[in-house]
């Protein structure tokens, strides 16, 4: 008889089914190291681990070309990669980058809309997070009356 | 801030379509008081949620680039006529307000 090695199988099952959990029941906390990061790479890095990412074009983004005011700027997000996790926001020139960070649950569908603000003319992409990686799209967004109040 | 979310929700199939409208200043930090000169301090919401029964749908994480009064709206699957749509937000000074509604 081997308790200990019982012991541990249990053990571990018990983790992993605790690490099944349904991510609905954890809503994870306001990541402010992301929204503080004053660089795109600094910000994909504090979300996703890594800065690696790979341009998808199963992301579409619609959104002016030009915003003549840059403090209301609406974007359409939707994508038809599967089994995504989250949908972030970055304006690349905006002074801190991470705009919004979107969790995609079960039973929601990838695509959402909203209004952001911009500073000046940028990139602004869009970095879906799936189970098998980070997928991106961007678009330059031209802003004729920068919009952070400055 | 009671009274600050306007939300409908209507479903159409197995789809519902929620589209949200939070009364917020969304102050950047960055903005001066156009009288004192000074400041205004950061004032956004971090935090909005969507709750379809117990069922949590939706969490949305916001920076202070998202415009004043933010509008959001998104699909989730299963909801139907009559469930309850709960919305609430949370912003970086403690703030805070939630709504109850039907699915339409």
């Amino acid at each position: 008889m081997n308790i200990g090695r019982r012991f541990f199988l249990r053990t571990g099952i018990a983790l992993t089914a605790l690490a099944a959990l349904p991510r609905a029941l954890l809503a994870a906390a306001w990541p402010e190291k992301a929204f503080s990061a004053p660089a795109a790479s600094g910000a994909l890095i504090d979300l996703f681990g890594s800065e690696q990412t790979a341009p998808s074009d199963k992301i579409s983004l619609k959104a002016p070309e030009i915003a003549e005011n840059g403090a209301v700027v609406p974007l359409k997000i939707k994508t038809t990669l599967e089994n995504v996790e989250s949908i972030s926001i970055i304006v690349e020139k905006n002074p801190r980058p991470l705009t919004a960070t979107v969790e995609i649950l079960p039973g929601t569908l990838p695509e959402f809309s909203c209004r952001i603000k911009m500073r000046e003319t940028s990139d602004v992409m869009i970095a879906v997070k799936t189970d098998t990686g980070v997928y991106t799209t961007a678009k330059e967004i031209k802003v004729t009356i920068g919009g952070c109040g400055g | 801030m009671t009274g600050s979310i306007k939300v409908k929700a209507e479903v159409s199939g197995n789809i519902a379509e929620v589209k949200s409208l939070m009364l917020h200043p969304m102050e950047t930090g960055t903005r001066k008081d156009a009288d004192t000169g000074e400041l205004v301090a950061a004032n956004h919401i971090t935090q909005l949620t969507f709750t379809n029964n117990e069922k949590l749908v939706m969490v949305a994480n916001f920076s202070t680039a998202v415009s004043r009064d933010p509008y959001f709206s998104f699909k989730f699957e299963g909801g139907k006529v009559g469930d309850t749509l709960k919305v609430a937000w949370v912003d970086n000074t403690g703030g805070n307000d939630e709504i109850e509604t039907a699915l339409e």
